[in-house]
């Protein structure tokens, strides 16, 4: 018996994909994905329509979405991320009904409990078998983690696996293991390599973003949990990836070894467990070619699930572990609500990925950003998206000043003893428009166009369309 | 307090408004090299502006203007003047007649804008042979000059040796400076460490410009502006130290001792001037809060 069929088309018809049923993917092989476009159209060639898609992200590399939506086979769509291009496009209002927007750990949650059903769940994998046994961590397209598939896998009526490196059976060290899956189908390529990880994630040199760095780590040291056992969670984004460059500095001098660091991970994270100030890495999705060959080879560097990484679902999961994480911003309100998923036209572009997850469940919260941001101040009265809430953030860091929630006035008493620039948000807010002016107020009195979920499932904000 | 001069271009926007927010004591706009002929008009109008409408956010402004040789120093002048800079960094100064040149200048030029003589300082640049044999007419030739400033990288070639990490061939002329300045009753300020790179070096270099006596260091990179600022940092106990001196001489004072003493040395002259010195910058580090 072998799960193989011949093309896509043949998997689509195994599986008995029909008009109006739901589909997912998801996002490990980031922009350099081929399988999404190329299920799309398969399914747009075979005539069918009115689908949901549930992707985990969606990238500029998934732009031809935008015709599917425009010819309805495509109706629905459901996401963690979404890009400028398809974001620019839903915020015009080329969808009828509203996409849902959720974060990593609540689509899993959601999945997981049945709240988000799905009907075939479409798995590039790197590298699998001909029964459908598969892993990120080997093959020409390789891309480490799987942790965002689990739950399509566990959860979908029908699962298709798609690889472009078959191998015999049985794959050893697999992730997703063949009891899950229906049918494997073997193409050329799944994507593009180049595109699905960077060779190197570096570090920032701009001097700004080295502050704001500098800064978050005189915070996270000031903070108390800088200690044997810390546990830590930042992006790969270049100068959240400088806050882990301090904090090594600073483990180094004290001689702190720390349990776990977690997210997205790059090399860099991988460096600081090798040099031991990490005990274990947990892997829900690698960033560079060194997190695929360290999860790879080193038994220390653990792949997770998103459901064991941040679903709220979950008798627990590891965010609920986590001491620090460093996030990013587009917009920050007085009250601390961050927005992640439009820009400050209220066009989307992002989306929560982990953010109100980890923000949730990490004992501290950092938001570093640049408090001018090509002109315009970064703290607003309130956000065009709540996309985390302000009570979930503690600490807000720019280069002119670190802002703390009035809930955490113990942290805030410390930084201001260890003589760091502490400023009331709303102060911190004056200067920006001191520097760059009072930005005109930006008014989406559409429709609404997309709804954000909370981790839980709630609805925590709209987007509408941009006029 | 000048721990840090940081040099930034004055032709870079976004170095320009955020320049106060990377740590160091001062910032040092400069429309001397770091500006191609090309752009100097330019350069001058960005940073006027910034002078204009980013003042007051808690960091010394440098303006390094053009020798008085070029064409140029007389127009970086008139531009930044009005603005009110803290210290005008006059380059390639090789007597205290030149530095008499620049004071005048400013000094009409502040009659013109209507602010009060004398608010801008002179921190004359010192980088040619001439200059480190002049560095005491030149530390002495207006009363607008807060301190000197070496500059290594023209004075080894003006000197005809190669600029090394260990800086053995300008050793001569730091020490000259430092000497020179304290005889003025100005500060002195180093030259900066040219190898971004170089952490290590940074360090080394440093503490020699600590040790031989100057008060300060230039850098030309933001990365250099924490470890500069730590080397030339009283230690937290020489913090304590000095809050102990004092608490010393108030208990002496009250008991109505003529010669106090401290963990059994007696404090004399000089011990005080330490002390005082190192809670000065105490107060301007820390605003003066407990430590």
């Amino acid at each position: 018996m072998s799960k193989l069929v011949g093309s896509v088309r043949e998997a689509v018809q195994a599986v008995g994909l029909t008009d109006g049923m739901t589909i997912s993917f998801h996002h490990h092989l980031r922009n350099g994905d081929y399988v999404l476009n190329m299920v799309l159209a398969e399914i747009a060639g075979m005539g069918l329509k009115d689908l949901n898609v549930n992707a985990s992200s969606i990238f500029d590399v998934h732009e031809p979405i935008i015709e599917h939506i425009k010819k309805k086979v495509v109706t629905g769509l459901e996401v963690n991320y979404m890009g400028g291009k398809v974001g620019r496009a839903i915020s015009e209002g080329i969808l009828e009904k509203p996409v849902i927007f959720r974060s990593h750990g609540g689509r899993a949650g959601d999945m997981d409990r049945g709240a988000a059903k799905v009907d075939v769940a479409f798995i590039a994998a790197p590298c699998a078998d001909d029964m459908g046994n598969m892993s990120g961590k080997y093959g020409p397209s390789a891309c480490g983690s799987l942790g965002y598939a689990f739950s399509d896998a566990m959860c979908a009526k029908k699962v298709v696996v798609i690889t472009d490196h078959l191998v015999p059976y049985p794959l050893l060290d697999c992730s997703i293991p063949e009891g899950y899956v229906d049918v494997v189908v073997q193409v050329d390529k799944i994507g593009d390599a180049s595109r699905i990880v960077s060779g190197t994630t570096k570090i920032t040199r701009d001097p700004v973003g080295l502050r704001i760095a500098y800064l978050a780590s005189q915070v996270v040291k000031h903070s108390g949990y800088l200690k044997d056992g810390f546990s830590f969670q930042t992006g790969a984004g270049g100068a959240s990836l400088a806050v882990a460059k301090y904090v090594e500095e600073m483990m180094e001098k004290e001689g702190i070894k720390g349990s776990f660091c977690m997210g997205g991970i790059t090399g860099y994270l991988v460096s600081m467990m090798e040099k031991g100030y990490f005990e274990t890495i947990l892997d829900v999705q690698c960033f560079d070619l060194a997190a695929i060959a360290s999860i790879r080879d080193n038994k220390n560097h653990q792949e997770i699930s998103a459901t064991r990484y941040a679903s709220p679902a979950a008798k627990s999961c590891a965010v609920d572990s986590l001491d620090v994480v460093i996030l990013g911003a587009t917009q920050v309100d007085t009250d601390f609500n961050v927005n992640v998923h439009t820009d400050s036209n209220g066009y989307i572009m992002g989306g929560s990925g982990g953010h109100c997850d980890t923000a949730k469940g990490a004992k501290l919260a950092i938001v570093v950003a640049p408090l001018i941001r090509a002109r315009l101040p970064l703290i607003v009265d309130q956000v065009l998206c709540k996309s985390t809430p302000g009570e979930t953030i503690d600490v807000i860091v720019t280069q002119r000043g670190i802002a703390v929630n009035p809930k955490n006035q113990k942290l805030k008493e410390a930084l201001i003893a260890a003589h760091l620039p502490v400023k009331d948000i709303r102060e911190l807010k004056r200067m920006a428009e001191e520097i760059a002016g009072v930005p005109k107020a930006v008014t989406c009195t559409g429709r609404v166009v997309a709804n954000v979920l909370y981790r839980d499932g709630t609805l925590m904000d709209t987007i509408r369309k941009k006029a | 307090m000048r721990r840090t001069m940081l040099f930034l271009p004055g032709n870079t926007p976004n170095m320009l408004i955020n320049g106060d927010t990377l740590g160091a004591d001062s910032i040092i706009y400069d429309l001397e090299d770091a500006v191609s002929p090309d752009e100097k008009d330019a350069a001058r109008i960005l940073v006027r502006n910034t002078l204009k409408y980013m003042r007051g956010k808690g960091c010394e402004i440098i303006i390094r203007i053009n020798p008085i040789e070029s064409d140029y120093w007389q127009a970086d002048l008139e531009e930044v003047i009005p603005c009110k800079p803290d210290l005008i960094m006059p380059t390639k100064v090789g007597s205290g007649q030149d530095v008499q040149i620049v004071a005048e200048a400013i000094t009409a030029l502040e009659k013109r804008a209507g602010i009060p003589e004398g608010s801008v300082g002179i921190l004359p640049l010192i980088e040619t042979a001439l200059g480190v044999e002049k560095a005491f007419d030149i530390a002495s030739a207006s009363p607008r000059v807060a301190g000197i400033f070496l500059g290594g990288e023209d004075l080894t070639a003006d000197l005809h040796c190669k600029r090394t990490r260990e800086g053995q061939e300008i050793f001569y002329s730091r020490c000259r400076l430092v000497c020179a300045a304290r005889a003025c009753g100005v500060e002195a300020y180093d030259t900066p460490f040219t190898d971004v790179e170089d952490m290590l070096g940074l360090e080394k270099d440093t503490q020699l410009a600590k040790s031989l006596g100057f008060s300060g260091k230039a850098v030309i990179s933001p990365r250099h502006v924490e470890t500069v600022n730590a080397l030339f940092s009283p230690t937290m106990e020489e913090i304590e130290y000095a809050h102990d001196v004092m608490d010393a001489i108030e208990e002496g004072r009250r008991q109505g001792k003529g010669v106090i003493s401290l963990r059994g040395k007696m404090i004399d002259a000089p011990i005080v001037k330490r002390a005082t010195q190192v809670l000065e910058m105490e107060r301007q580090m820390f605003g003066g809060e407990d430590v």
